[in-house]
């Protein structure tokens, strides 16, 4: 039955709609409660995180001057860039593939395509690191030339798991899209390029931005597996923030943590924005 | 068709992890090193030649937490031109993982005592080339011929320190007993309600525990070792945490109130809180750990020159005090004595007269038995 | 994604049955041209480390912990037997399964107020969850770590209170709160989905043949709405099983998960061989979990 033939449930009534209320919004209390604690305290004059002494925008200044902060702010954005946009073009082709076409070895790649989202993020950490251990080591000893990890690997890794998730969503999108278009555009004589990019691409493209979302947040907030594969001077942010949990809890990590929540927030409002306009014919 | 590509896949997989392995293993290279070390077998090692001041790139310098002040840093920039990146490890054996796995691109480390030997014998270490460092004459008498490394031609010392403890005096009462029984006697523990931080490192927390039953911090004997685990397991649950990189802070916090850890960066808390008053460091009765940090250059050390110039910048004298006075531990460099704040050279803590010095111990390297020590230990935390 | 696959469109009409065969073998090919590049990356940079890591699990250890590829031994996978690597799994199992019937318990009652809301407020109310996983996860840790310690905001709170300082840093409480906290949309989500496509008119059909309020969900809502219980549950349970920054942060190293330590064995315990293997096993056991979902009839999300 479609959503609208369906009888949505009957708001239920009294003393169960109150409970329901009240638990609604101390979950909704339980979301929110611990970032405002950290947004509000990363003002905090005491550098003793917990302890409210006056108001100060210092952290904020102080992010600005560390260098530190500033190279993995760097880092994250080139490597989210990267993995976001090669992941989003390899996993499009890997659900056109799957999704339209039939070839021998199918399901064997339709398998292996779901292994990352399953692999736990340590094994996977663990995997990259040997990976780059060996490959480097295959590159001196071939080459001579010694190759380190950075950059490059973090980019690599990411590439690796974001394939899948790009993968799944547009897959979805793709199996929900209606070919009556495409056929429509083969009827009028439109080449198989000219029916891709003309018809099939723009219906597909919600599912290809909401792909290409997620690898973005999966980049931006990986710690583990960037942890193992990262050398001097790529540390990400979050890697770097969870170096500084590690070593010393000042607000300078409230600071910084407030800029890259408010800036996922920023993100996600505008991807939401032009998704809405676009849906709009 | 993907079946077969899976199959190559697994080859190449095969392939890489084999042919690659074999000529960096162990039996192939006495003293390779676990990731193409730039030494090629037991008769070379790896040497360059530099000039003092000489600069090749930017500095990778992987640290202790809180270990240099970072106006040295900034000093070391504007003198040089050269950019300074920092990483940071909480212990050595984390240290050594990091650098075995080969291609770490770090230049200059910091290893204690006992890793100096240890990465030695695995070729890890470069040789330095000591015309670089003219500075290594600041060095006293006393750290200039260390055992595990007599001709001091893999490392300049760094500073150098106790591990003890610090408690504070409004849970311990005013004069409290320097012993490691605030941790590991339950008579006394149990009244802390489990405000204690142990060290996150597998020798320092063994010896802590060895020492408080009176064996050596640095024993191979198994049954020793066994007991000092079984120890540290009994412990675990009056802790709050194993921690090596804020325990200062979570004293000074009044998140705990007992605390294993080192003597420098302890005072370092006090100073910056002004919380002199309110805790004291012990070096406990039954005996502790006194060692030495050392810097050196990883023998794949992506920028040697720059490398061996910051060493020789450290031991500089006024750099070398200026060091000191920020870290708050004792320095091996005689010729900085001179810039070094009064209160502490004076102070014992810091400087340990004679006959405190006299219950310390070196931590050495105990050869085979360095893998007890981490599993023993990584068995007892968990 | 178990679709129909729809035909594509042919690009021209054909009359000969081999002309049809040919263009049959052309659109094969173009898909296997299409599928390739992911193809080699993924077995290129997925398969391959997996097998290195398997090869890894049976090397030997050498004395200060390097890794030696050679004198392969099955040691790592013996070691798995040890009473203590049973005690890190099952306390792992636990805290999965705890953190897993918590966020069942929290997300049901909300997921059901937010599928009887109007369509506008329950997109709000949809939003309004996912905003904060939006934000970093790392930083959502941190701010329990905030919270909670003893002289942060909740400890103040309650010494306001009068029950003295709290103290839930570095306890398993703190482990699992943050677990919650960071898995609670995962399982929000499906249960709303699954709800909010239930008929109610099965619900109502109940009602008139006289079923209590409380009898017509156990019989009817509750069954109706188990796709997605079951969804929400792998999905939380699965990824809590192999977590480890967040024992890290909130448990201070004393509650030692499969997650921390697998990455202690390559860190500070340099047990590479061993570390491969329990990384290796682990990885099995959510593969066979998630197997045993699909054959089970489960539909994908």
């Amino acid at each position: 039955m479609s959503a609208a033939e369906r009888m949505s449930p009957t708001r239920p009534g009294g003393v169960t709609r109150r409970l329901l209320t009240a638990h609604a919004w101390l979950v909704y209390l339980f979301f929110y409660a611990p970032i405002a604690v950290l947004i509000v305290l990363s003002f905090n004059q005491n550098r003793m995180v917990g302890i409210w002494q006056g108001f100060t925008l210092d952290w904020y200044a102080q992010m600005l001057d560390n260098t530190a902060v500033l190279r993995a702010i760097r880092n994250s954005l080139m490597v989210a860039a990267i993995s976001t946009v090669v992941a989003t073009v390899l996993g499009t082709a890997a659900a056109l593939s799957l999704e339209r076409y039939r070839f021998r070895g199918r399901s064997a790649f339709d398998s292996v395509l779901y292994l990352p989202v399953i692999v736990p993020d340590v094994t996977m950490a663990v995997m990259m690191l040997l990976f780059f251990v060996r490959a480097a080591d295959a590159l001196f000893v071939a080459s001579g030339a010694r190759v380190g990890l950075g950059i490059s690997t973090i980019a690599i890794s990411h590439i690796a798991f974001n394939i899948s998730y790009v993968a799944i969503i547009v897959r979805a999108r793709l199996a929900g899209m209606d070919p009556v278009l495409e056929e429509a555009a083969a009827d009028l004589y439109a080449g198989r390029w000219q029916t891709f990019r003309r018809v099939t691409l723009p219906q597909l493209m919600p599912g290809v931005l909401g792909g290409a979302l997620l690898a973005l947040t999966l980049s931006l907030d990986d710690v583990v597996i960037t942890s193992f594969v990262s050398g001097p001077g790529s540390t990400t942010l979050p890697v770097y923030v969870f170096g500084l949990v590690r070593r010393g809890v000042t607000p300078l990590i409230n600071a910084v943590s407030t800029v890259m929540l408010v800036a996922s927030m920023v993100l996600v409002a505008a991807s939401l924005l032009l998704q809405r306009r676009r849906a709009e014919p | 068709m993907w079946r077969r590509l899976t199959v190559f896949g697994g080859l190449c997989a095969l392939l890489l992890a084999a042919c690659s392995g074999s000529s960096t293993s162990i039996e192939d290279q006495a003293g390779g090193g676990g990731g193409g070390g730039a030494s090629e077998g037991a008769t070379q090692e790896v040497t360059v030649s530099c000039e003092a001041g000489q600069t090749d790139g930017e500095l990778a310098l992987y640290n202790w937490t809180e270990y240099i002040d970072p106006e040295l840093i900034k000093k070391f920039r504007d003198e040089f031109g050269v950019d300074v990146v920092e990483d940071f490890y909480p212990n050595n054996e984390e240290l050594l993982a990091r650098i075995e796995s080969g291609s770490s691109g770090y230049d200059v480390i910091v290893p204690s005592d006992y890793m100096v030997g240890i990465m030695r014998e695995q070729g890890l270490l470069m040789r330095l080339d000591t015309g670089a460092i003219p500075n290594a004459e600041n060095v006293s008498e006393e750290f200039a011929s260390p055992p595990f490394d007599p001709e001091q031609a893999y490392h300049m010392p760094y500073q150098w320190g106790t591990t003890g403890l610090a408690v504070s005096l409004e849970a311990a009462g005013e004069d409290p007993e320097a012993t490691w029984g605030w941790i590991f006697d339950p008579q006394m523990a149990d009244g802390l309600d489990g405000r204690i931080t142990m060290l996150d490192d597998a020798r320092e927390a063994m010896g802590a525990a060895l020492r408080y039953l009176g064996y050596s911090v640095n024993t191979t004997n198994e049954s020793e070792l066994q007991e000092a685990a079984d120890l540290i397991a009994e412990t675990t649950d009056r802790l709050a945490a194993f921690d090596s990189d804020q325990y200062e802070d979570l004293l000074v916090g009044e998140e705990t109130v007992v605390a294993q850890g080192y003597s420098g960066d302890f005072f370092a808390a006090f100073d910056a809180d002004d919380a002199w008053d309110d805790y004291v460091y012990l070096i406990p009765e039954e005996g502790a750990v006194r060692w030495v940090d050392t810097m050196a250059v990883l023998a794949d050390a992506p920028h040697p020159c720059t490398a061996h110039t910051f060493i020789n910048f450290v031991l500089d004298p006024e750099n070398g005090a200026q060091l000191t006075n920020w870290t708050f531990y004792a320095s091996p460099n005689e010729a900085a004595r001179e810039f070094i704040d009064d209160e502490i050279l004076d102070d014992p803590a810091i400087y340990p007269p004679e006959d405190v010095a006299a219950d310390l111990e070196f931590l050495e390297d105990t050869g085979e038995s360095e893998r007890m020590f981490t599993d023993l230990f990584a068995e007892a935390k968990s | 994604m178990a679709q129909v696959l729809a035909p594509p469109p042919p690009d021209e009409t054909t009359a000969s049955p081999g002309a049809e065969a040919g263009a049959e073998r052309a659109r094969s090919r173009l898909g296997v041209l299409i599928g390739l590049p992911p193809a080699l990356y993924l077995v290129l940079l997925f398969v391959v480390p997996l097998v290195i890591v398997l090869v890894y699990s049976f090397a030997t250890r050498g004395p200060t912990g390097q890794t030696i590829l050679a004198d392969w031994n099955v040691d790592a996978y013996a070691r798995l037997a040890n009473p203590l690597v049973r005690e890190i799994a099952f306390r792992s199992l636990g805290y999965a399964a705890l953190t897993t019937a918590i966020c069942l318990l929290v997300s049901y009652p909300f997921a059901y107020f937010i599928a009887t809301r109007p369509a506008a407020v329950r997109n709000l109310m949809l939003v309004g969850v996912m905003i904060p996983f939006w934000s970093n996860y790392l930083v959502r840790t941190y701010a329990w770590r905030v919270l909670l310690s003893s002289s942060g905001p909740l400890s103040q709170l309650t010494e306001l209170l009068g029950f003295g300082q709290t103290r839930l840093l570095f306890t398993s409480t703190a482990v699992v709160i943050g677990l919650v906290y960071g898995y609670l949309p995962f399982m929000v989500l499906p249960l709303y989905a699954a709800i909010e496509r239930i008929d109610h008119a099965l619900v109502e059909a109940a009602r008139d043949l006289y079923a209590s309020g409380a009898r017509a969900f156990w019989k009817v809502t509750w069954p109706l709405s188990r796709p997605g219980v079951v969804a929400g549950s792998i999905l939380v349970f699965i990824p809590t099983l192999g977590e480890y920054v967040t024992p890290a942060i909130l448990g201070g190293s004393k509650t030692t998960m499969l997650g921390s330590y697998i990455v202690n064995q390559f860190l500070s315990a340099r047990d590479w061989p061993f570390g491969s293997a329990l990384s290796l096993v682990v990885m099995a056991v959510m593969l066979i979990a998630t197997v045993v979902y699909f054959r089970t009839g489960g539909r994908t999300l």
